[in-house]
């Protein structure tokens, strides 16, 4: 991200400020300098505008806080034909999303205090928005060797990750959280057994049967939750499952959260709107991990999201080219990307009735926020400005070509969507959208 | 088009086999009567027909396969075709060329039509949308083997007059059985009572919800059958991993007289090929009165013809 420059003060009015952080949705407006939030809401209206500042009508569009993304794969460093930090950025601008957290699995891996540096100062001088890496937490993301942690966390990794690759040790990760707890680190899981999942690559039932796919069962994610929680309620550490995306796995969740632990989860946008009959005929853009599941389980997660079980919604953005995704589906590579779809997907479920604008964005913003302890996601005074503008009722149709990511590999090709991004500021500059 | 549309062209809309999967059982039925005709012409001092004169077959098989190959072969050229056989192996895959790149190579030599078979389940779909012919399915991953089911349909019609309100008895692997799926749809979709017997760890979740009555016994599975379908047992991935061993498998899943005896005294067995004798099927039973499996052989090519007769009727400059 570039570094700040002197600039007018920018009084973005005619505003609907929904700041969930302060649960305050309220028509206002939002004052900024200095790259930081002076004031937002209806006492943002008394103040008036500033001498010399930039005001622009925001004609009744909501102003929020900019997004939290905390599960982004970035091609760089080792597949920059991929995505770039760059192109990701520019992907993340277009979709409202101002903060990025990357996965440790890029090549080389992020497990090296000078990696992290390395992302971050390829970040600054080439990003749009801001980036924080999360480091491996194990060597080479082997599952055997913790990685440095109090060393990367110094060098500015904001969470650590084993990525795709769940630890299947449990010796391994009760140590890991217990020395995570330390520096006070959190650990990010993902949370699939690799021996139940075996070569499976969708989920387990009819659909997959009639397909002849391997397939993987909901189990393969249910039994490493539930250790996990264990762990950490053995260790104390601070535990966060990665994307969950079956129901018992939220029932285990909240017990966890009921009896007190320090434990979070998050949920990518996919499973939250998707359904695994959307592969249709062996479609690979929506073959992902964990799989698409049935349509009772999704409406169990979106369930689970409206009541606060499940804390924070990722785009789970994962790049793949023709090279990796053009293979018959048990071959294709995992994943889908979806920074510039993230906040018009998520509306789906606003206008669905199923869950509101205010809990909606609260996953998007502060919650994964405070979670990583950034002082991003909210519209409070003295918080940097990074500030997304959208109007929730407009409708548009996803157009592959304009699609700014590098990778075209969405779920969303020619999706028709309500509510588009209008403009994106970071650290009180506007990006040109 | 619709000038020249023959009975068979109206018969069987399609572009493609990719599975029986959304065919019609009126379109199954007209393949199967097509195929009748087509028994009597191999049965024929001469052969040959015209019918595919100056169009080229491409059989490109990803996994190896002796009959399937050679039956569509025989089948192409009794029709006039140019049969080429390209047989990739895993070795040459593994170079980088990936199955789109290949299918893009054949697709510029303008082949008529293509028949595919492939380890991954999805692969012939993903390659007919990338070619411009006619695309057969000879059978993919788990998925669908589209003209096996059309060959026992016809094997078993031929013997029993009718498929409709017969039990047939599909016994063994289910779980990677693309002869199995196919057979289930077909056999449903034109009115016969399936049951599937095997080790619960060799069936897909949800079989039940399959269109099948579901046993653990051969014995009760076999009841009342009047065709008993045995599928291959693929040793190599199995033992340790699925059933404890082949000697336990065939003890409890192996086709033997006395299981036999549970079926109907008219039953007649079917075998997909290649067989494993004393695995799944003793060879007193294989070779045996009641066995058709000889006779699913010379079927496989009636049918394939039936196939690529109706095909052929869709390809464009006709």
């Amino acid at each position: 991200m570039a570094r700040e420059t002197a600039q007018p003060p920018i009084l973005l009015t005619n505003a609907r400020v929904i700041d969930p952080a302060r649960r305050l949705d309220a028509a206002g407006a939002v004052l900024v300098a200095d790259g930081v939030i002076v004031a937002a809401g209806p006492e943002a209206l008394n103040q008036g505008a500033p001498e010399g500042a930039t005001v622009i009508d925001l004609d009744g569009a909501i102003a929020a806080p900019g997004l939290v993304d905390m599960d982004v794969t970035v091609g760089e460093p080792g597949a920059e034909h991929r995505e770039t930090l760059a192109s990701a950025s520019l992907a993340a601008a277009a979709g409202g999303i101002t903060t990025i957290v990357t996965s440790p699995d890029t090549d080389p891996i992020i497990d090296d205090p000078a990696l992290v540096d390395f992302v971050l100062r390829r970040a600054r001088d080439t990003a749009c928005v801001r980036v924080h890496p999360m480091a491996a937490l194990t060597k080479r993301l082997a599952g055997e060797e913790m990685s440095e942690i109090g060393l990367l966390r110094e060098a500015g990794a904001v969470a650590f990750s084993n990525g795709n690759h769940s630890i299947t040790h449990s010796g391994v990760m009760r140590r890991l959280m217990t020395y995570a707890r330390d520096f006070d680190a959190l650990v990010v899981h993902h949370t699939e057994d690799p021996d139940l999942s075996g070569t499976g690559v969708m989920n387990e039932g009819l659909n997959a049967s009639w397909k002849g796919l391997p397939s993987t069962p909901r189990e393969a994610e249910i039994i490493m939750l539930e250790r996990d929680l264990r762990l950490a309620k053995l260790t104390g550490g601070r535990y966060h499952a990665r994307s969950l995306s079956c129901t018992d796995s939220v029932e285990a969740l909240a017990r966890a959260k009921a009896a007190g632990l320090d434990v979070t989860a998050g949920i990518s946008i996919n499973h939250l709107t998707l359904n695994e009959n959307d592969i249709g005929p062996y479609r690979t853009f929506f073959k992902m991990a964990p799989p698409l599941r049935s349509e009772d389980e999704r409406r169990a997660m979106v369930a689970a999201l409206a009541d606060g079980t499940i804390d924070v919604i990722v785009s789970a953005h994962d790049p793949q080219d023709v090279e990796t995704k053009r293979h018959p589906f048990a071959e294709a590579a995992d994943g889908a990307i979806g920074l510039e779809t993230l906040l018009s997907a998520g509306l789906r479920l606003v206008h669905s009735g199923d869950v509101d604008l205010m809990t909606l964005l609260a996953a998007m913003t502060c919650n994964p926020a405070n979670r990583l302890g950034l002082p991003v996601g909210r519209l409070s005074a003295g918080a940097p400005a990074d500030i997304v503008v959208f109007d929730p009722d407009r409708p548009w149709v996803l157009d592959k070509t304009k699609i700014r990511s590098r990778s075209k590999n969405t779920p969303f090709e020619d999706a028709r969507f309500t509510g588009k991004v209008l403009q994106t500021m970071v650290a009180g500059r506007l990006l040109p959208s | 088009m619709s000038a020249q549309t023959s009975p068979l062209a109206d018969a069987y809309p399609h572009r493609h086999l990719l599975g029986i999967e959304g065919l019609q059982p009126h379109e199954i039925l007209a393949l199967l009567d097509r195929a009748e005709a087509a028994v009597e012409i191999s049965r024929q001092v001469e052969k040959k027909k015209a019918v595919l004169r100056g169009r080229t077959q491409i059989n490109l098989f990803f996994e190896a396969s002796t009959r399937t190959q050679s039956s569509f072969e025989i089948a192409g050229k009794r029709l006039g075709a140019d049969v080429m056989n390209m047989s990739v192996s895993s070795s040459s895959v593994k170079k980088g060329e990936t199955l789109i790149d290949t299918a893009a190579t054949l697709n510029a030599m303008h082949p008529d039509i293509i028949v595919v078979r492939h380890h991954a389940a999805g692969a012939v779909h993903l390659l007919a949308q990338k070619v411009g012919c006619s695309v057969i399915n000879a059978g993919d991953g788990a998925h669908e083997h589209p003209t096996q089911a059309l060959l026992d349909a016809l094997t078993i019609r031929r013997h029993k007059g009718k498929i409709a309100r017969l039990t047939v008895a599909i016994c063994g692997d289910i779980l990677h059985s693309r002869v199995a799926r196919s057979n289930i749809i077909l056999l449903n979709a034109l009115g016969a009572r399936v049951k599937v017997v095997a080790p619960s760890t060799l069936l897909p979740n949800g079989i039940r919800q399959m269109g099948v009555e579901v046993c653990a016994k051969m014995r009760e599975g076999l009841a009342d059958a009047d065709i008993v379908m045995m599928l291959r047992l693929q040793r190599e991935r199995m033992a340790g991993a699925f059933i404890p061993s082949v000697r336990e498998y065939f003890r409890y899943y192996g086709l033997d007289a006395e299981k036999l005896s549970a079926a109907k005294p008219d039953a007649l067995v079917m075998h997909p090929g290649p067989m494993n004798r004393g695995v799944e099927i003793d060879p007193e039973i294989a070779d045996g009165p009641q066995s058709l499996i000889r006779e699913q052989v010379e079927m496989g090519v009636a049918v394939r013809m039936a196939v690529l007769e109706a095909l052929s009727a869709h390809l464009p400059n006709r």
